[in-house]
């Protein structure tokens, strides 16, 4: 399968330092709380968790896993159900501010859904975005990330995957011009 | 994701094993749903759903409502007893008015067995059969299983389930036992010879008249409900010869219970007849999941009817 290395290790690692480091301008993290989309987004919100814990010295820095299945506007529409994943939100996010954190960013409707999911939880007093992967121009609703790991052009047909090293065993980005098998 | 293998839950024969993890996978997400601040999701707002109830019902028709409800779903309700039914309107006839106002999905209890099959050729729409006449409740017997693998652990292999009491006018009993044996489980019916079917055995079950032994057997009772408005009339010879007989044979009471010398999980299916089959001490204690099948009850019907909706 014909696949294109977007981003290797090393620049993993940077851009990740960058997002968490973005996140720390603009906040102290004591009203902010982490809420990674699943399935996928909650190993880069973990990440960013233990880099900002390790930034602020700080072990209390929350972090949620939210699942937008139930929530989405195509559930319908498909073949097959979708599967919902687990949901772990052990905190409430009325008055708090919220980062949402996902890996791939392209047509935002799971960001939509996910803002939708999110109010089941209360009412947050600012919601933003950080996302590893933006693929521009292709958005279908009016919602643009807040943080940016990297921005990279894209056809509807190509694929991005993120791997993780705990998953994976090694941390990449990868363009297949087909969806993988 | 896979879907499941059927376009209507009729009942359980006829799903597999992949059918019912898939159920309960998606209704564990649907529980943690039910325990948020706000318990709803707009997963079905485009759906309108029918309750038909052509007997009464507090507990599954209450269930199914929330269900529909917290998946955002349009419900609107029917009960025989203040319907044109009364007026000698057939049920095919019946059902084809309430689709001809755009009805997606239909929940039917109906008193005669099978009732929801021969509607399954008849109408075009997704069905799902609350319990019809003495043969099938399909969704009671999700929602044991799964509050069995929510305390027993989600491996009901080789685990031995004993359903006990009146066995002959249960669809409990019938959909339990071939969930619980599509699931790997030995099942045990037990109650007294009248109130066992003769070909029980056909559903590869074991059979007991003893209560005592078959605790002494069981990781799990499943205490049926002595069904006093299916024992026939005055004119027609009882099944038993008096509650306080049966009681005595078949009631799950702390005597019985202190004589084991293990736990014992206990489900009842509701409506309980406190002191008949089970007593009131055991009903409210910690062994019994009975509040928690009624919890669970509302996430496995939205798990349902999530995965049956039509695309």
């Amino acid at each position: 399968m014909d696949s294109q290395v977007l981003i290797n290790g090393e620049q993993f690692e940077l851009i990740l330092d960058r997002l968490a480091h973005q996140l720390l301008e603009h906040h102290d993290f004591t009203k902010t709380d982490l809420i990674g989309l699943q399935p996928r987004g909650i190993r880069l919100a973990h990440r960013l968790q233990a880099k900002l814990s390790e930034l602020l010295n700080d072990t209390q820095i929350r972090c949620g896993e939210l699942d937008v299945t139930f929530h989405r506007d195509d559930l319908r529409m498909r073949d097959k159900p979708i599967a919902p994943q687990q949901n772990k939100m052990e905190f409430i996010v009325d008055g708090r501010n919220v980062v949402l954190v996902d890996d791939v960013f392209f047509t935002g409707r799971t960001i939509r859904a996910g803002l939708d999911a999110l109010l089941a939880y209360g009412r947050p007093d600012k919601v933003e975005l950080a996302i590893l992967i933006d693929r521009r121009f292709s958005r279908e609703l009016p919602i643009e990330p807040t943080y940016i790991g990297k921005q990279i052009d894209s056809i509807v047909d190509q694929h991005v995957v993120v791997e993780w090293k705990e998953e994976n065993g090694i941390d990449r980005v990868l363009l297949f011009n087909s969806k993988p098998e | 994701m896979s879907k499941l293998s059927v376009n209507h839950l009729l009942g359980i024969r006829g799903m597999t094993r992949e059918d019912l993890e898939l159920i309960f996978n998606t209704a564990s997400e649907f529980k943690e749903v039910l325990n948020r601040p706000i318990r709803k999701v707009p997963s079905l707002r485009d759906l309108t759903v029918a309750n038909l109830f052509f007997e009464n019902s507090t507990r599954t028709r209450l269930s199914f409502e929330l269900a529909q409800k917290r998946l955002s779903a349009d419900v609107v309700n029917f009960s025989a007893a203040s319907s044109s039914v009364k007026k000698g309107e057939t049920l095919v006839d019946t059902v084809n008015n309430i689709l001809a106002m755009k009805v997606d999905m239909l929940v039917m209890r109906h008193p005669h067995p099978g009732a929801i099959h021969f509607l399954a050729d008849k109408v075009d729409t997704t069905l799902i059969n609350a319990g019809d006449g003495t043969h099938e409740h399909p969704t009671q017997a999700l929602l044991d299983a799964f509050s069995l693998r929510e305390k027993l652990g989600d491996d009901l292999e080789g685990k031995k389930i004993a359903i006990v009491g009146d066995i002959r006018h249960s669809r409990v009993a019938v959909s339990n036992i071939l969930a619980l044996k599509l699931l790997g489980a030995r099942v045990r019916v037990c109650g007294p010879a009248t109130l066992i079917p003769k070909h029980m055995s056909t559903l590869g079950v074991e059979i007991s008249h003893d209560f005592d032994e078959t605790l002494v057997w069981a990781d799990v009772v499943n205490m049926l409900r002595i069904q006093h408005e299916r024992q026939g009339d005055s004119e027609s010879i009882p099944f038993f010869p008096s509650i306080r007989e049966y009681t005595l044979n078949y009631g799950l009471t702390q005597d019985r219970l202190n004589r084991l010398d293990k736990q014992i999980t206990v489900l009842h299916p509701g409506p309980i007849n406190r002191g008949v089959e089970i007593s009131s001490a055991i009903a409210d204690s910690d062994h019994s999941l009975i509040l928690d099948q009624v919890e669970n009850g509302v996430a496995t019907r939205m798990a349902v009817m999530y995965l049956l909706a039509r695309r």
